[in-house]
């Protein structure tokens, strides 16, 4: 073994790192969002994506979807650590790939193509619950559905069909059935 | 409808409603108006600190020393981040503190104005929480939510920052506990401690044949009566204990069931115990990496309880297999009755079941792990803190320290036998907070003998609190170990860069005994150790503050020590032992 003499100790063993989205409900006010951000950066902790909005008007509360990776040890942590900011109410957290939460992100794809390229994209975009917000001579803009693989494989498949602009949303979560977390 | 007040005023109306009586502080351009208020307040007297960092280790001091709440008053932009430092020391270490920031007034916020800076962007992540007052109703509220932080749960620092307009603004003063929001269940760990937690931890008690309480600052946070179930628990069972640097004094000293400091430079028993035990019991400590060293090899073979008032504090740096969540003195309290009324004789029934353990322990202390070479000719800086202590041990004396090496020895020689009488920075390790500690501390208690036991490096860091210190005809004695180096870079550079004293040694060191003349005070020096002894008590003896130059051994190191990446079983105990080759790993680590 080398011979440290270190003032730190070497790291340890790591475990085995997983996606977990954190959902957050925090109180909507000032410098809340850099709160839970800063946290994240301030421990080293990863953000994959984030979606925020408010979602009760009356009591001003707010909820944040994070989507991270991290070891077990660490996604507690993180749990353990918004739970100890004081405008949060309350976290959950759902592995990526439980069957019991929906998972949805939403995508703004504008294509600039020919006819027949355009009407390829539209097909491609169809399984996805796809709307057609804007049309013009030769572009249109499509909404998409769909989980975060999914629209990362559209834009590959999109991108030689005259795909030009890109806009998405993070991760929004919520369990299925009739029960709703605490 | 009441009388309308201003923002400034109702500052203070709630810091009287909060009993504060001294607040720590620096005026300037931003906090104007609430200085003009202060004069109207006669209940609230204000110590002019000479720089911020100092105000707010002043206020630190007061907390420890105390148990109330520090108090800091300071000015927008630079009064702000010269005040980060001391936040930050106050996060890590959990005191208890209020800073009130002044701000340029709301329509320049955001204009890079005179004085401008971010405050609450940059305190956001030294600090509990932090608010900006934009609205001189939210104020009253805002302010005793403050208090409420900082004081509940594990205590920390807060900061409320006030643009200037709204110092001035008039409203409406009310405070009414109705408007408390709940901190979202934060403030008090909620519910009682279940008894079935309780009788987990007697069952694993029971059966350890190798337990140890590892006690810390948890235990002082949570006042005066934790530490005196601390000692009952220990009474009643036999285990031995040791303690973190933050938790000396909630349990003897002096006791023979103390084990010492355990860490990084702690005790060979203290660390040998620690590693061999079959059972540790955490109460309010946090598993720092200065305690654990190696983690994959810490304590490999104990059943761990972790005892924690704050949830993040449990598993973020070992596992545990029984955790509780609680306030360390209740649980004390609680567990100490469960105890005494379901297992009447445990002390003499479990006495056989950890003879052999104590046996093992005394094996340890016949290392005397904390014995060092003394000498006739120069001073060594251990032999100094042993006499200071023997010389100041009757008297109720408060030590605070800088960092370093004179910290360590202060913490291995100095036997502390009560709660709150130890001030020092070990979280974030601030060198220069142990002189505007002791300033707090003395304001704190005005006739107790307050010692700083400082380096020279460090206390040149906040030297000029001297100034306030002679002000306030505050008699602190900072007793520093001058060495000329910055002692422990030094002991690491011999010990890991070749002896290659990079930028440790201080030349142009002032005349300290001029220093404290020229602020006003009294300076001592001592070279010898036969007149140690005479100094020493002249030191105390005197009714004023006192820089002490006590030339020490400039090349003493500081043993025992863990070097990291090792476990606890693997320490050095003296130049002797200093010989192992370093590996590049282990140089990249420091």
């Amino acid at each position: 073994m080398a011979k440290s003499k270190s003032a730190y100790s070497e790291p340890g063993k790591l475990g085995k790192s997983e996606h977990h989205i954190i959902v957050v409900w925090v109180d909507n006010e000032a410098g809340v969002l850099a709160r839970v951000v800063g946290l994240f950066s301030g421990r080293g902790y990863n953000i994959e994506s984030l979606a925020v909005a408010e979602v009760d008007k009356k009591k001003h509360i707010s909820r944040i979807t994070i989507v991270t990776s991290g070891t077990p040890s660490v996604v507690e942590q993180i749990k353990l650590q918004l739970k100890k900011l004081i405008p949060v109410h309350k976290v959950a957290d759902f592995k990526r790939n439980d069957p019991n939460i929906l998972f949805k992100e939403l995508a703004l794809f504008k294509v600039v193509s020919s006819k027949k390229n355009r009407e390829k994209a539209q097909k491609l975009c169809k399984k996805y619950n796809s709307f057609i917000l804007d049309k013009s001579k030769n572009s249109f803009v499509i909404q998409v559905t769909a989980l975060r693989r999914e629209i990362d494989k559209l834009i590959e498949t999109l991108s030689p069909l005259g795909l030009v602009s890109t806009s998405r949303t993070g991760a929004v979560a919520m369990t299925r059935g009739s029960e709703i977390f605490k | 409808m009441g009388k309308l007040i201003s923002g400034a005023e109702i500052v203070f109306k709630v810091l009287e409603h909060h009993n504060v009586e001294h607040i720590f502080g620096y005026p300037g351009g931003a906090v104007l108006p609430i200085y003009d208020e202060l004069k109207n307040h006669k209940t609230i007297k204000h110590i002019l600190a000479r720089h911020e960092q100092g105000a707010g280790h002043a206020a630190e001091g007061y907390a420890r020393s105390s148990g109330k709440p520090g108090v800091l008053l300071v000015t927008s932009g630079p009064g702000a981040t010269n005040a980060v430092t001391a936040l930050t020391d106050a996060y890590m270490d959990s005191v208890p503190l209020v800073c009130i920031s002044g701000q340029v007034p709301t329509h320049l916020i955001g204009t890079d104005a005179f004085q401008e800076c971010d405050t609450t962007g940059i305190t956001r992540p030294c600090t509990k929480h932090n608010w900006l007052v934009k609205d001189v109703n939210d104020l009253a509220k805002v302010m005793d939510l403050a208090f409420e932080v900082a004081t509940t749960g594990r205590p920390g620092p807060v900061l409320v920052d006030i643009p200037k307009d709204i110092q001035f603004k008039k409203t409406n003063f009310v405070l009414k506990s109705s408007n408390k929001k709940k901190l979202n269940g934060k403030s008090k760990p909620n519910g009682k401690i279940n008894s079935s937690d309780l009788d987990k931890v007697i069952n694993l008690m029971k059966k350890s044949l190798k337990p140890i309480f590892y006690t810390g600052g948890g235990v002082i946070n949570s006042g005066p009566e934790a530490s005196k179930s601390l000692r009952e628990l220990v009474s009643i069972t036999g285990f031995p204990i040791t303690s973190t640097l933050q938790g000396l004094g909630a349990y003897p000293g002096d006791d023979p069931l103390f084990l010492g400091m355990l860490g990084m430079h702690g005790t060979y028993e203290a660390n040998n115990s620690m590693y061999s035990c079959d059972l540790m019991i955490n109460i309010g400590a946090r598993f720092d990496d200065r305690i654990t060293g190696k983690v994959d090899e810490f304590s490999p073979k104990s059943k761990k309880i972790h005892v924690d008032i704050d949830p993040s504090s449990i598993g973020k740096n070992i596992k545990v297999d029984l955790a509780v969540i609680s306030d360390v003195g209740s649980f004390l309290k609680a567990l100490n009755k469960r105890i005494k009324e379901k297992h009447k004789d445990f002390l003499n029934s479990n006495k056989q079941n950890i003879s052999k353990w104590w046996k093992d322990i005394d094996k340890w202390r016949q290392k005397k792990s904390l014995s060092f070479k003394n000498s006739k000719e120069v001073i060594k800086p251990q032999y100094a803190v042993q006499r200071l202590y023997e010389l100041s041990k009757n008297k109720d004396t408060f030590i605070t320290t800088e960092v370093g090496q004179h910290q360590m020895w202060a913490a291995q020689h100095y036997k502390f036998n009560k709660p709150n009488r130890w001030m020092t920075s070990g979280g974030l390790g601030t060198m220069g907070y142990g002189l505007p500690a002791a300033v707090g501390v003395q304001i704190a208690h005005p006739d107790k003998l307050v010692v700083d036991i400082a380096g020279e490096a460090s206390v040149l860091m906040t030297m000029q609190e001297m100034s306030t210190a002679v002000q306030y005809k505050l008699p602190i004695k900072i007793f520093i170990l001058n060495n000329q180096y910055m002692g422990m870079v030094r002991q690491w550079q011999e010990l890991l860069h070749e002896k290659n004293y990079s930028e440790s040694y201080t030349a142009a060191l002032p005349d300290f005994v001029k220093l404290a003349e020229a602020y006003g005070c009294v300076g001592i020096q001592a070279t010898k150790p036969d007149e140690l002894d005479e100094k020493i008590n002249e030191m105390i003896n005197i009714n004023e503050p006192v820089i002490f130059d006590c030339r020490v051994d400039p090349t003493e190191n500081c043993f025992p020590m863990i070097p990291s990446g090792k476990p606890h079983n693997q320490m050095l105990l003296g130049p002797e032992d200093e010989k192992e080759e370093v590996s590049d790993e282990g140089k990249t680590l420091v």
